[in-house]
């Protein structure tokens, strides 16, 4: 697994997209971080841009590039080796040579600028985000058998989390606001990882008027200790489960 | 080697495998024929355990392969569109697959030179024309000189050099005692090569014979020639009935 994923790594860290992304990134975290006096402001701006790109670029990138490989998975799955371990080769390829894209791009900026606890739960949020729409673009890839298909999957389900979800949510609170729906609010948050993500650095930076609903019920009912270790529980769940599902699918697939 | 039986594959309402019982035997040289979508690469596909078949067993050195993976260190494969990650060179992805299999360091690297893909190894896959693609898998398949060749379309897009090689390689490596299966479309490419003809149609096996049998039946000495009257003979049976 550990060969394929080398090679897979070597090929996509010289792919012009990703050094592409890396770039935009670090020219983005750049400009943002010295246009203000303030370093929570910067940061807290660098975070918007984490939770609107990094999804949308992670599962679009990755779909696309499963799908491209289609012919050259299936000439490592006619050599001798395990399928699962083709699967999660390629998986942890992409991640790598993705989290290394944003780490460089957004990580390099921040850690020269303002070095401290809530920069590094910025970088934790988005390396976790690239693991997690990685992860979904496989199950993606792995249950879709049409290319096009799959790129318009991995689109929808960006912008659902991204975007709808947290109207839908809005919905919820404003149809139920009689009823005591804190908590309901707060386990509903957990099927949304841009939300998690959001709120694990919200709960770093002291900013409670932007911390929307859930991330003031967040701190509220968990504190910023607990929450935080909560929210990253639920976001490792949010990269596991994708995986573990797509190699059992992947198991039974014909190529 | 191989032994399959009672092999049967739908994709939807579509059987792409009807029933295929076949039994292919060291040192010949197998070729499947029939037209687009009879099941040729299914079948290979299934041999290689790309394809999950619905029904029926395959074995190979009589162990069944069922979820085993070990068995396809017996198998070189060549499929019939060559992919690789952009901007891997030749050398890497050749050096990738010596890496992954790593139970056999003894490297056949005969046609390598003879094709002239050591010259080229820094070469990134992008800049690649299709026949350049197929001389680096037709390089991996015959790589670990293994019992059993698949080769799925070999000499479409090579030029016609490239193929001569090609042949003379099948045919040297069949010498020795090999099994290879070759699908083509280009039936005087398989002139001289092949031993054996399977002929596919609908997912169903319609013969199963040597050449020297075909040529005693109908009297032809070229390939295409013999198919195409069996074909007619077949044709006008089942047309009687």
């Amino acid at each position: 697994m550990k060969t394929i994923m080398k090679y897979v790594v070597a090929d996509l860290i010289r792919n012009k997209v990703i050094v592409v992304y890396a770039i935009i990134l670090a020219v983005l975290s750049f400009s943002v971080l010295s246009i203000d006096e303030n370093p929570a402001k910067g940061l807290l701006s660098l975070l918007n841009v984490t939770l609107l790109f990094v999804p949308l670029i992670s599962i679009l990138f990755a779909t696309i590039y499963y799908f491209n490989s289609i012919e050259f998975i299936e000439l490592l799955l006619a050599q001798p080796v395990r399928r699962n371990k083709v699967l999660l080769a390629e998986y942890a390829g992409l991640t790598i040579s993705l989290s290394l894209a944003y780490l460089l791009g957004v990580g390099l900026p921040v850690m020269i600028i303002s070095p401290n606890l809530a920069a590094i739960t910025l970088l934790l949020s988005g390396f976790l985000l690239t693991l997690i729409f990685t992860a979904i673009a496989l199950l993606i890839f792995v249950l879709f058998k049409d290319k096009t298909k799959g790129i318009g999957a991995a689109i929808a389900a960006a912008m659902f989390f991204t975007l709808l979800f947290d109207g839908l949510l809005l919905i919820f609170i404003y149809s139920f606001n009689e009823y005591p729906i804190d908590k309901a609010v707060l386990g509903i948050t957990a099927f949304n990882p841009v939300d998690l993500a959001r709120i694990l650095m919200l709960l770093q930076l002291d900013v409670a008027v932007l911390m929307g609903y859930s991330g003031a019920l967040f701190k509220k009912f968990l504190g910023t200790g607990t929450g935080s270790v909560y929210v990253v529980i639920c976001m490792l769940f949010w990269v596991l489960l994708p995986l573990l599902l797509s190699v059992r699918v992947f198991r039974k697939k014909d190529l | 080697m191989i032994h399959i039986n009672a092999l049967t594959k739908s994709f939807g309402s579509f059987k792409a495998l009807d029933n295929i019982s076949l039994n292919f035997a060291k040192g010949r040289t197998v070729s499947l024929l029939g037209p687009n979508g009879s099941g040729k690469t299914t079948l290979i596909k299934s041999i290689l355990g790309l394809v999950i078949p619905d029904k029926g067993t395959i074995s190979i050195n009589d162990k069944q392969i069922g979820n085993d993976w070990q068995y396809r260190s017996h198998i070189g494969y060549m499929p019939q569109i060559g992919r690789y990650p952009e901007n891997m060179t030749i050398g890497q992805v050749i050096k990738m697959i010596k890496d992954i299999r790593k139970d056999n360091v003894q490297y056949d690297e005969e046609l390598i030179t003879q094709l002239g893909v050591n010259k080229i190894s820094s070469k990134t896959m992008r800049s690649l024309s299709g026949g350049t693609r197929q001389k680096v898998s037709a390089c991996l398949a015959f790589l670990f000189s293994p019992g059993i060749l698949i080769l799925d379309e070999p000499t479409a897009g090579l030029d016609p050099l490239a193929s001569e090689i090609l042949k003379d390689k099948i045919i040297q490596e069949c010498n020795k005692g090999k099994l290879v299966l070759i699908t083509s479309h280009i039936l005087s490419d398989l002139d001289g090569i092949t031993n054996d003809v399977v002929y596919l149609q609908d997912g169903k096996l319609i013969f199963y014979k040597s050449v020297d049998e075909l040529q005693h039946m109908t009297s032809e000495t070229k390939l295409n020639k013999m198919i195409a009257s069996v074909m007619r003979n077949e044709h006008t049976k089942t047309a009687d009935i």
